[in-house]
């Protein structure tokens, strides 16, 4: 697609801060979620889990637990049809283990039973006859030659042979002549920090109601960031025709990322089919925080040199993310991100991923670039500290901008990161006095955004509205945003326009709702779609008038006469069309169908101000400011709380979330007292500065907003922290005893 | 395991159930009688997203015994709107768009309501510990807050 859909126009409906369409179903606790669906004869399903992080599974005894009077199915691994291939083979695997437990949490077998209370009985009657094995869950010993390997034969070709066996992938990018780049720099830092692995946090666990029926076809309900996607994998997983799956996605509790793949669906299908009856599973937060994807913990080398102007004259990375005990990709995006930020002559950032015995990574808000960009930004920081220079200058002088060839290939487009440096210089914030043990903390933060593919229809109703059908599950205002878009082009009011989300039988194709993509490529189906409609309803208004329809202009929801042979005549409303379509040709709608490119990359940057006590070792967040380009923002109440929220998932990262495991390798912190998100006492007013640079890619210049605010605060606090406290820090999360430890080290 | 006999006052309706001796009252609510405003986050009473108050006081529903709410009210977010007029701290949330996913928004009203019952003029201090119970992952609290005083301020008006 060009680059070149954005045209600067007034918007009369873009910008306004609009109320939601579901909003009042959500207050009023009409909205139904996961768990919120019941159908008749439904049986509860229950998964047994292993409590080993490593066991060979030699033998599992189901019959006590089928005699037990409402048990109605029990399955295994063994159930498993064994279509599956590729991602939906490790998925598969992931929701029932086939032959080796590989993490604590591992699902081993699963019942469905009249009622939860005989599931659980049912559960205890299960006998596995486990083997344990040697398990690995940290990173740093899973990466040694010599640590247990968690699966035999699947290293991956280019892992630098100094690592171990669990090491099954590995990238690299960069450009340039990073020997040169080092010799002319006059200041050197090597440094390596660790990030522990963190759980997206949605407060719905997942859930699911499966339906199959007699003649082969299903039901699916369940939250899920893409009900196409849950879909394509039951269908591989049971070996079904995707047509033979209706997949209709809740409104969704959270996913962050962690509802873009299936935990539990395929075994409800499994269930359903075996027991002939409907089956609803909703996890218990133990299992969401056991089983289901937590974020890659990280292990990254940076290499920075510097002149002592601040010119960066090389850069080289080394990241070694874990996440779990499948291949995962997220190395790709980490590497690519690394110094994403910043103009660089020789830039090289590789990383390798490692597996170990801990549950299968998901995707988490900008999947893999907190991590590198931390340690990064952290680097950058410290050279500052140690040459005498400002941090933002410092960026200033090494910002990435239009032309710019990236550390990982493409060259920019329009970005905003000079714009944004300059704005956070000029906030008050920056220049504002900080108290006794206080500290500041600056950092930039780059995601890539994406597109993908994307169907949308949108009728035009006989009465003057319109419907707009899109298919990506509403993750945070979503639907509000598509309705201002398709009342600015047709011209009407917003409160004309209703935004359903489709079943997967009632619309065409859509990618999963991540990569920061829904408002940047529904949004510019949704545009395209309403000017096709529009098309139609100049074409019908022309042969009314008996002209040629290219005489006739779209203006404010009436079409017009225009150009020198059109004649005189009466603008006809979008109403007055829609009422005569019957007539005039039949119903009216437009529709639009595309991959979309030209996502437009997005920037932020983030000001945090906090507070250490050094008795403690305590932080308190007493100031914090997010400077993000939107391209365009739509309702900008939404994009600030992306902001927002982004923000304070990156704070709870930084200070408090962690996935502590025993030596014996078992979660010791599954469930929210001892694994603590923010909560609001926690934290100050988050402030923000939404800047717009125009995506070239989009009709309005959107670019996507929702991951970038989590890049930013790792290496922000941490670098307050390192201010305040007058020791640099290289290890998250900076809970008060490593705070403690690293003044008491001082 | 024979079933308990409960009657009880829900959002003002006299209401019987059965229920089992350790089923909770979140269970009883949204499985036996179809109020899944209030919503399960946890079962542990460490997210808030179940709370209903049980004769005025704010409680996790995950954490009492639908026996306990035998002779007792309960009032759930389902009862919060009179007919089609909202609740001030319903109409705020959406002023201020105090919601992205939605799914802490019941319990947060709940206990928004419940903190301005005692407390008709909180400082933000005080209704950022109030809420400290009640987890969101959505919108780092910001515009929940806001939204919060505004309609405390607007209730003191009125």
């Amino acid at each position: 697609m060009a680059l070149d859909e954005y045209q600067k126009r007034d918007f009369k409906v873009i910008g306004k801060r609009v109320s939601r369409p579901d909003g009042i179903d959500k207050v009023t606790g009409r909205a139904l979620y996961g768990a919120d669906f019941y159908a008749p004869g439904m049986l509860v399903g229950k998964v047994l889990r292993s409590p080993h992080a490593h066991a060979k599974i030699n033998s599992i005894d189901t019959s006590a637990a089928a005699k037990l009077p409402g048990v109605k199915a029990i399955v295994t691994g063994n159930d498993w049809p064994g279509h599956a291939a590729g991602e939906a083979l490790m998925v598969q695997e992931n929701n029932l283990a086939m032959g080796k437990a590989l993490f604590d949490g591992h699902g081993v077998a699963a019942v469905a039973a009249t009622s939860p209370d005989v599931a659980d009985a049912a559960l205890k009657l299960i006998k596995v006859d486990y083997e344990l094995l040697p398990h690995v869950t940290d990173i740093a010993e899973a990466v040694k030659p010599g640590s247990p390997i968690v699966t035999e034969g699947v290293r991956g070709k280019k892992v630098p042979e100094d690592m171990s066996d669990n090491c099954t992938g590995y990238c690299a990018f960069g450009h340039g002549d990073l020997e040169a780049g080092f010799a002319k720099a006059d200041l050197i830092l090597e440094r390596t920090f660790k990030t522990s692995s963190t759980h997206q946090g949605y407060i719905e666990p997942h859930a699911c109601l499966a339906t199959f029926g007699p003649d082969g076809r299903a039901d699916l309900f369940c939250c899920t960031q893409g009900h196409y996607y849950i879909r394509q994998l039951c269908a591989e997983i049971l070996g079904l025709d995707q047509s033979s799956i209706r997949v209709t996605a809740s409104e969704i509790g959270g996913g962050f990322g962690g509802k873009t793949t299936a935990f539990i669906e395929p075994i409800a299908m499994l269930l359903s089919q075996k027991a002939g009856r409907p089956v609803k599973m909703v996890m218990t937060r133990d299992e969401v925080f056991k089983a289901t994807g937590p974020t890659v913990a990280s292990m990254s080398d940076i290499k920075i040199g510097m002149t002592s102007d601040g010119k960066i004259t090389a850069a080289e990375a080394l990241i070694r993310y874990e996440g779990g005990a499948w291949h995962n990709d997220t190395i790709y995006p980490g590497a690519q991100s690394a110094f994403a930020c910043y103009d660089l002559e020789a830039v090289m950032a590789r990383g390798v991923n490692v597996l170990t015995n801990r549950p299968k990574q998901a995707a988490y808000r900008a999947p893999g670039a907190p991590q590198s960009i931390y340690a990064v930004e952290s680097v950058i920081d410290e050279m500052c500290q140690q040459l005498g220079l400002d941090p933002i200058d410092t960026r200033l002088k090494n910002a990435a901008k239009k032309g710019t060839k990236s550390s990982y290939g493409p060259t920019y487009d329009e970005i905003g990161l000079i714009p944004l440096l300059e704005a956070a210089k000029a906030h008050p914030h920056y220049s504002a006095p900080l108290g006794k043990n206080q500290g500041r903390g600056f950092s930039c933060g780059f995601w890539f955004n994406f597109g993908g593919e994307t169907s949308v229809t949108l009728g035009i109703n006989f009465d003057g509205t319109a419907t707009l059908v899109e298919g990506n599950p509403d993750i945070g205002g979503s639907r509000a945003s598509m309705s201002m878009m398709a009342a600015e082009e047709l011209g009407i009011p917003y409160e004309k326009v209703r935004t359903v989300i489709a079943d997967t039988a009632s619309l065409g194709h859509n990618e999963v709702s991540h990569g920061s993509r829904v408002t940047f490529a529904v949004g510019l189906a949704t545009i395209k779609a309403a000017r096709a409609a529009i098309k139609e309803m100049c074409r019908r208004a022309a042969a009314v008038w008996g002209i040629d329809e290219d005489a006739v202009v779209w203006e404010d929801g009436f079409a017009k006469p225009a150009g020198p042979n059109a004649g005189d005549h009466e603008p006809m409303s979008l109403a007055e069309i829609a009422k005569n379509s019957p007539r005039t040709g039949g119903p009216i709608s437009g529709h639009h169908e595309v991959t979309a490119e030209g996502a437009g990359v997005s920037f932020g940057v983030h000001l945090c101000d906090l507070e250490v006590d050094p008795e403690t070792g305590a932080t308190e967040v007493k100031r914090y400011t997010v400077f993000q380009d939107a391209g365009k923002a739509i309702h900008p109440d939404y994009v600030e709380g992306q902001m927002q929220g982004g923000a304070v998932q990156g704070i709870g990262w930084a200070l408090n979330e962690e996935y502590i495991y025993g030596s014996d390798g078992r979660l010791q912190n599954a469930g929210f007292l001892d694994y603590r998100i923010p909560v609001a006492s926690d934290l100050p007013k988050i402030d923000t500065v939404i800047l717009e640079i125009p995506n070239p890619g989009h009709p309005y210049g959107v670019r996507g907003v929702g991951e970038t605010g989590i890049v930013p605060p790792l290496a922000a606090l941490s670098n307050a922290v390192s201010h305040a406290i007058g020791k640099r820090m290289f290890e998250l999360p900076m809970s008060p005893p490593r705070i403690l430890a690293a003044i008491k080290d001082a | 395991m024979s079933n308990i006999h409960v009657t009880t006052k829900i959002n003002g309706d006299e209401t019987e159930f059965l229920a089992r001796a350790d089923e909770t009252l979140l269970d009883a609510l949204r499985d036996r009688l179809r109020l899944t405003g209030a919503k399960e986050g946890c079962g542990t009473g460490d997210c808030g997203a179940c709370s209903v108050t049980l004769d005025g006081r704010l409680v996790c529903s995950c954490l009492v015994l639908a026996a306990e709410a035998n002779g007792k009210a309960v009032n759930t977010v389902e009862g919060m709107a009179e007919g089609e007029t909202l609740h001030p701290l319903q109409q705020k949330f959406l002023d201020h768009a105090a919601l992205q996913c939605g799914i802490c928004t019941p319990g947060i009203l709940v206990a928004a309501k419940s903190l301005l019952a005692k407390n008709p003029d909180p400082t933000e201090t005080e209704v950022r510990y109030w809420l400290a119970g009640n987890l969101c992952r959505c919108t780092g609290y910001d515009k929940i807050i806001n939204a919060v005083m505004d309609a405390a301020a607007e209730m003191r008006r009125a």
